[in-house]
């Protein structure tokens, strides 16, 4: 289970005004303790105030790559800053955060993901919206491989997402979502990855960690690859660590949780 | 029509570790031995790198044991001569030379842990290849021969042992100190092995300074448990786990010879075919399944089984035409 920290995001007002003063610190401290806390990669996402994400959003790779090896996810749908920040970031690896299964996105990113040697998290969402049935999202999942395909991408360098929506408004949506990782896991050999955005279950209820961490279990179960969370919840940590052992992933020993943050 | 190979992906491979310094690196060895880097499962070197072969190692002790009358045949003469039978176990053809201390042993001579530092360093005088130095077995004696042997043997780059789950400190922190690396046992449970490896990392000793011991299982007395740890932890490694990358150690001898295969005579099994070539086949067969399995030094004691053994690891390392 790859987990991708979620910190460093200008949503956070420590990191939005960090942004703002182009003040590496906060940056450079949430890539450090994500990492401890378990992170297999950093997500970076200017936030909604970036006057200029071209500028900032490379900026920010720079930073964080000072003190950080970890592999990057950079979060934007500004498609000129995702390219300035893949030349910022100057080696494969990294991970396109994100597009949605429109043609014209995917025409732009896909050959762009080939070029740097990306790989791509791919939402199961078009311009009508998020479908509501597996089958549905499958189809995107489907339309996702097949371009990969003639982009010289391979099924696996996709993280493919079916949106994840609250618990508390759309409940009827979370089994639809886990049947989705289950199918998608069996369209491609080898199948394309999975990921969510796990925080987005909890939304607006005041039972955030518990609805977080008995999802992404119940998802892992379902085939799920990665997800990006909160790196510093320790009990999620943990319970990835341990639902890690019990679907025969990892080889058991006495320290496992702790041995799992340090991958 | 051409085959499409089907072939795994591995984001993981086994530690490359070397054993032994020559005198440009602080040792006195003539040459060194280096095992493991293996990206793939054992021989399917069409998927993957396997780029050394398995290599032997020729148990001697520094006291005269009571072994198995095949073994006394060849060695008798220079059992209780830890020199002789070092030049000996060369001669048979060992890559490295396996020393068990057993007369450091409170009941089998209690030796003092500088007089084994002695044996040592007389052993590595003689013989100019890579050693493996290991315990009596008692933990509270170990514990205080091993650091003086590492510290004798400083800069030779000894793979020193053993070091168990509940009793590594001493020989860890000793093999740290002096720069060699450590043998880590576990008794046939990839949990504990993989704690293991933990535990001593955690000492800050890295993870490639250790070769692991699974613990053997001799050819039909539970080979199978053996073979199905090591697929288990080549598999973990190459997937990523680091905990489980290390090479493997198998202690083939120790097990073959007190097989009954080995131990029946002719006249209580005249079916069974003639009693020394049973028993020199039955250490061979045993590394050869456990080389098969994945493991990259076999300790043996036979010279004709060394034999047989490294003929059938040539044969085996011939990349297949695919």
């Amino acid at each position: 289970m790859i987990i991708i920290g979620e910190r460093i995001n200008g949503m956070f007002k420590d990191i939005g005004a960090a942004i703002r003063a182009h003040d590496p610190k906060p940056l450079q401290e949430w890539a450090v303790k994500q990492k401890e806390g378990g992170a297999h990669y950093l997500d970076v996402n200017t936030g909604p105030n970036s006057e200029d994400q071209t500028v900032d959003l490379p900026w920010m790779i720079n930073i964080v790559k000072e003190v950080s090896d970890l592999p990057l996810a950079i979060d934007t749908t500004n498609y000129d800053a995702m390219e300035a920040a893949l030349k910022a970031y100057g080696k494969p690896g990294a991970l396109i955060n994100s597009i949605g299964c429109e043609q014209e996105k995917i025409d732009r990113v896909f050959p762009m993901a080939a070029k740097y040697g990306a790989d791509v998290v791919c939402l199961c969402i078009n311009k009508v919206g998020i479908p509501k049935s597996a089958e549905d999202r499958v189809a995107m999942a489907m339309e996702f491989v097949a371009n990969a395909e003639a982009y010289g991408l391979q099924p696996d360098n996709l993280f493919i997402d079916p949106i994840i929506l609250p618990v508390n408004v759309a409940q009827e949506h979370g089994v639809e979502a886990l049947e989705t990782i289950r199918q998608i896991k069996m369209i491609s050999n080898p199948p394309p990855k999975t990921t969510v955005g796990l925080s987005n279950i909890s939304q607006k209820s005041p039972h955030r960690p518990i609805i977080n961490r008995t999802f992404a279990i119940m998802a892992m179960t379902a085939g799920l690859d990665s997800a990006i969370c909160d790196a510093n919840d320790e009990n999620l940590v943990d319970a990835i660590a341990t639902a890690r052992l019990i679907l025969n992933q990892d080889i058991y020993c006495d320290s496992y949780a702790k041995v799992f943050r340090q991958r | 029509m051409a085959t499409n190979m089907l072939k795994e992906k591995y984001t993981g491979k086994i530690n490359t570790v070397t054993i032994g310094a020559t005198k440009e690196q602080g040792g006195t060895r003539a040459n060194t031995v280096t095992v493991g880097g293996d990206a793939t499962m054992p021989f399917l070197q069409f998927e993957g790198d396997m780029p050394l072969k398995a290599v032997v190692a020729v148990e001697i002790q520094d006291i005269k044991p009571a072994w198995h009358p095949e073994l006394h045949k060849i060695f008798d003469s220079v059992m209780g001569d830890p020199v002789a039978w070092a030049k000996k176990a060369v001669e048979s053809g060992a890559d490295l030379v396996y020393l068990k201390l057993a007369g450091a042993h409170p009941d089998n001579g209690n030796k003092s842990p500088e007089d084994c530092a002695k044996v040592v360093k007389a052993v590595l005088a003689a013989v100019s290849v890579p050693l493996i130095v290991i315990g009596c077995g008692d933990d509270e004696k170990d514990n205080a021969v091993l650091p003086v042997v590492a510290e004798a043997a400083a800069g030779e780059n000894l793979l020193i042992g053993l070091a168990k789950q509940d009793n590594f400190k001493s020989v860890a922190a000793a093999a740290m100190v002096h720069k060699h690396k450590v043998l880590a046992q576990s008794p046939l449970d990839i949990n504990i092995c993989k704690q293991t490896n933990i535990l001593i990392s955690e000492l800050g000793l890295a993870p490639e300074n250790i070769i692991i011991d699974p613990s053997t299982a001799a050819l039909g007395y539970g080979i199978e448990y053996t073979y199905s740890i090591l697929e288990r932890g080549r598999l973990g490694a190459l997937g990523g786990d680091k905990m489980l990358s290390m090479p493997v150690i198998c202690q083939v001898g120790y097990e073959a010879w007190r097989a009954k295969e080995a131990v029946a005579t002719e006249e209580d099994f005249p079916n069974w075919g003639n009693q020394t070539e049973r028993a020199i086949l039955w250490e061979a067969m045993t590394a050869a399944g456990l080389a098969q399995g994945g493991a990259h030094i076999m300790v043996l004691r036979h010279p004709e089984a060394v034999a047989l053994f490294k003929k059938n690891i040539d044969a085996l390392m011939v990349n297949p035409a695919i």
